[in-house]
């Protein structure tokens, strides 16, 4: 069994959940952006949920498949179809051997996460399927996909269609999208206006977003805290004795364009951070596209933890509806 | 001086151990991250030091923020208390400084370049009042580093120069970043050296170039089969500058298999080595060829 690649979309990769334990080399922990739709698209065709997928985004791929399967199409709002057949999303759909899935232009959100039952089946590398273009390492020879490619699909287990996420279970990203941030870092850098202007401001996401991060524009430029630069630091005063950067964390190089680093990001450099966005929050920057209005909003580590509770019923909820 | 600790988000405890960049605050962080390993605290999921501070990932569903944070506090004040010495290896990386690959690239991108009529070296040296590119060379090559992070990409090594902050070389990055660096390219940048891992986009001045790779997703390189990644934190480098037929040679000895780095596990003592930096470096040197 395997899915043979028509035309790829534009950047579409093999993603699970990830490749943690080595970001202190360097090596980011990757998977898919927004989690929570990789894993109900893997609930849905019967996967384990770190079973891997493909992530899309923007434009989705066509594929064909080479046996009759169940897949699944989560995440962004995307027309889907099986032989030029309109298909509902979020649901298990059958396809027969030879058949074509396709998708029509995005209508909502920025990334589709396809499941196949028995899961992508490249080698594991560092203990994920996962695709780290920079390091061409996992997912399928460590670069997106091609036209032309045959991706090898696990053997399934007990896939049945026709199951569904209830609606009220698929969570995208509001208009504007409001991300949870805890403050710190080195927020003491930046002068109190900042601070609160920070929050208070308008944002909206630029053209440089990927798996790396996500850069923002349309905010003022943040003052800074006079001090003597540090030995070692360089000599803006956005700059830092070089230093790990947390997955979410919020660097403003030259303090005008925040950048919120992603499953992809670098693990350290030498630009300031002000925050981190809160863990509840990253799947949805996943599903965010250039030019969305961002608004963010300043939470204490408490609310962090409830929002992380609420998101975790939010799966346990989408597991009990697909049992 | 005491760690300043934050919290990164939900899943990361940040901590500083110094603003500015010192072999004392390397050595806190990296003794840190080794004692924080070793007391098997539950719910942490990764550790990461970097040159004068490091950061913890964990699990807030195993163990609350406030309780890693009460833990990790009391680690502190313990290696407070412990004596300043740490196993680690020293191995010999050579490099082919002023070499024609770097040299290209950076042709191409003068106008990024603070000193369009110089090379990166030519600026490096004046800037650091060497008389000569070859003065600099040996002040590079002369004493060894420590790998201070490993990181920004997969397996590139930050390094930190043995040296008291008179000597430190300072350099600043590019006016622009570079969109191209050769794979394996010996930078520099502010206090920093690094080698360039795979091959990118890069901001740091490039002095010159090592045949020995350093990251392989293969895992092809004899001396990479176990783990795909050469450098860990913590680990003491000394440059030997080679020229362009040592440089072949050992290109085509990592190709057949045959080339295996010089590096030996040493223990480093940091009072020791205050107590006289050349001559203790002189040691750690010996110690690569068994002398």
């Amino acid at each position: 069994m395997g899915v043979r690649v028509i035309n790829p979309g534009l950047s579409t990769t093999v993603q699970d959940l990830g490749r943690p334990g080595y970001f202190h080399l360097g090596i980011p922990i990757g998977g898919a952006m927004d989690r929570l739709a990789m894993r109900a698209a893997n609930l849905l065709v019967g996967n384990p949920e770190d079973a891997a997928g493909l992530e899309a985004v923007f434009v989705g791929p066509q594929l064909e498949f080479t046996a009759d399967t169940v897949v699944a199409v989560t995440g962004a709002d995307m027309p889907i179809k099986v032989d030029g057949e309109q298909k509902p999303g979020w649901t298990a759909l059958e396809v027969r051997k030879g058949q074509v899935l396709s998708f029509d232009f995005l209508n909502k959100g920025a990334r589709i996460y396809i499941a196949v039952a028995g899961g992508i089946d490249v080698p594991v590398a560092l203990g994920s399927r996962s695709t780290y273009p920079i390091g061409a390492l996992g997912g399928f020879k460590g670069r997106a996909i091609a036209a032309g490619d045959e991706l090898p699909v696990g053997a399934a287990g007990g896939a049945k269609a026709g199951r569904s996420v209830p609606e009220a279970l698929r969570r995208g990203p509001g208009r504007p999208t409001e991300l949870r941030v805890l403050p710190g870092l080195y927020w003491h850098r930046i002068a109190e206006s900042s601070q609160a202007g920070f929050f208070e401001d308008d944002w909206k996401v630029a053209p440089e977003a990927d798996r790396m991060g996500y850069r923002f524009r349309g905010g003022r430029k943040l003052e800074f805290v006079e001090r003597e630069q540090p030995f070692g630091a360089g000599s803006d005063p956005s700059n830092i004795v070089d230093s790990c950067y947390p997955y979410g964390s919020i660097q403003v190089p030259g303090g005008t364009e925040p950048i919120i680093l992603h499953r992809d990001a670098v693990s350290g450099g030498g630009y300031f951070m002000i925050g981190t966005v809160i863990s509840a929050d990253m799947d949805l920057i996943g599903q965010m596209q250039p030019n969305t209005p961002t608004r963010f909003v300043q939470v204490t580590m408490e609310e962090a933890m409830k929002a992380r509770a609420d998101r975790a019923r939010l799966l346990q909820d989408i597991r009990t509806a697909l049992v | 001086m005491k760690n300043r600790y934050s919290f990164g988000g939900d899943e990361h405890l940040f901590v500083e151990c110094d603003e500015s960049m010192s072999l004392e605050a390397f050595f806190k962080s990296l003794s840190m991250t080794k004692a924080v390993k070793a007391s098997g605290i539950r719910g942490i999921t990764e550790i990461c030091p970097a040159n004068a501070s490091f950061q913890i990932k964990f699990d807030p569903d195993v163990i609350s923020p406030g309780d890693l944070l009460r833990e990790v506090q009391a680690i502190e004040d313990a290696a407070e208390r412990a004596e300043p010495v740490i196993g680690t290896r020293i191995i010999e990386i050579p490099v082919f400084y002023q070499d024609p690959w770097t040299h290209e690239t950076l042709m191409r991108f003068r106008e990024r370049h603070q000193d369009p009529k110089a090379t990166d070296l030519e600026y490096a040296a004046r800037i650091n009042n060497y008389a000569t590119v070859e003065d600099f060379i040996a002040a590079h090559s002369g004493a060894p580093w420590f790998v201070s992070m490993v990181g920004f990409v997969a397996g590139l090594p930050f390094m930190y120069q043995m040296v008291d902050r008179p000597r430190q070389l300072q350099v600043p990055k590019y006016l622009r970043p570079r969109t191209d660096t050769p794979k394996l390219t010996v930078g520099y940048g502010g206090c920093f050296s690094c080698i360039y891992s795979v091959r990118g986009a890069g901001g740091y001045q490039m002095f010159g170039i090592t045949p020995m790779p350093i990251f392989d997703p293969e895992q092809k390189v004899s001396y990479l089969r176990d783990f795909m990644v050469f450098f860990r934190p913590g680990d003491i480098v000394k440059f030997k500058s080679v020229g362009r037929e040592e440089y072949d040679q050992t290109v085509a000895d990592v190709e057949a298999g045959r080339f295996a780095p010089a590096m030996r596990d040493v223990t480093f003592d940091l009072t020791e080595f205050q107590k006289g930096i050349d001559a203790y470096n002189a040691k750690l040197e010996g110690a690569i060829h068994g002398r």
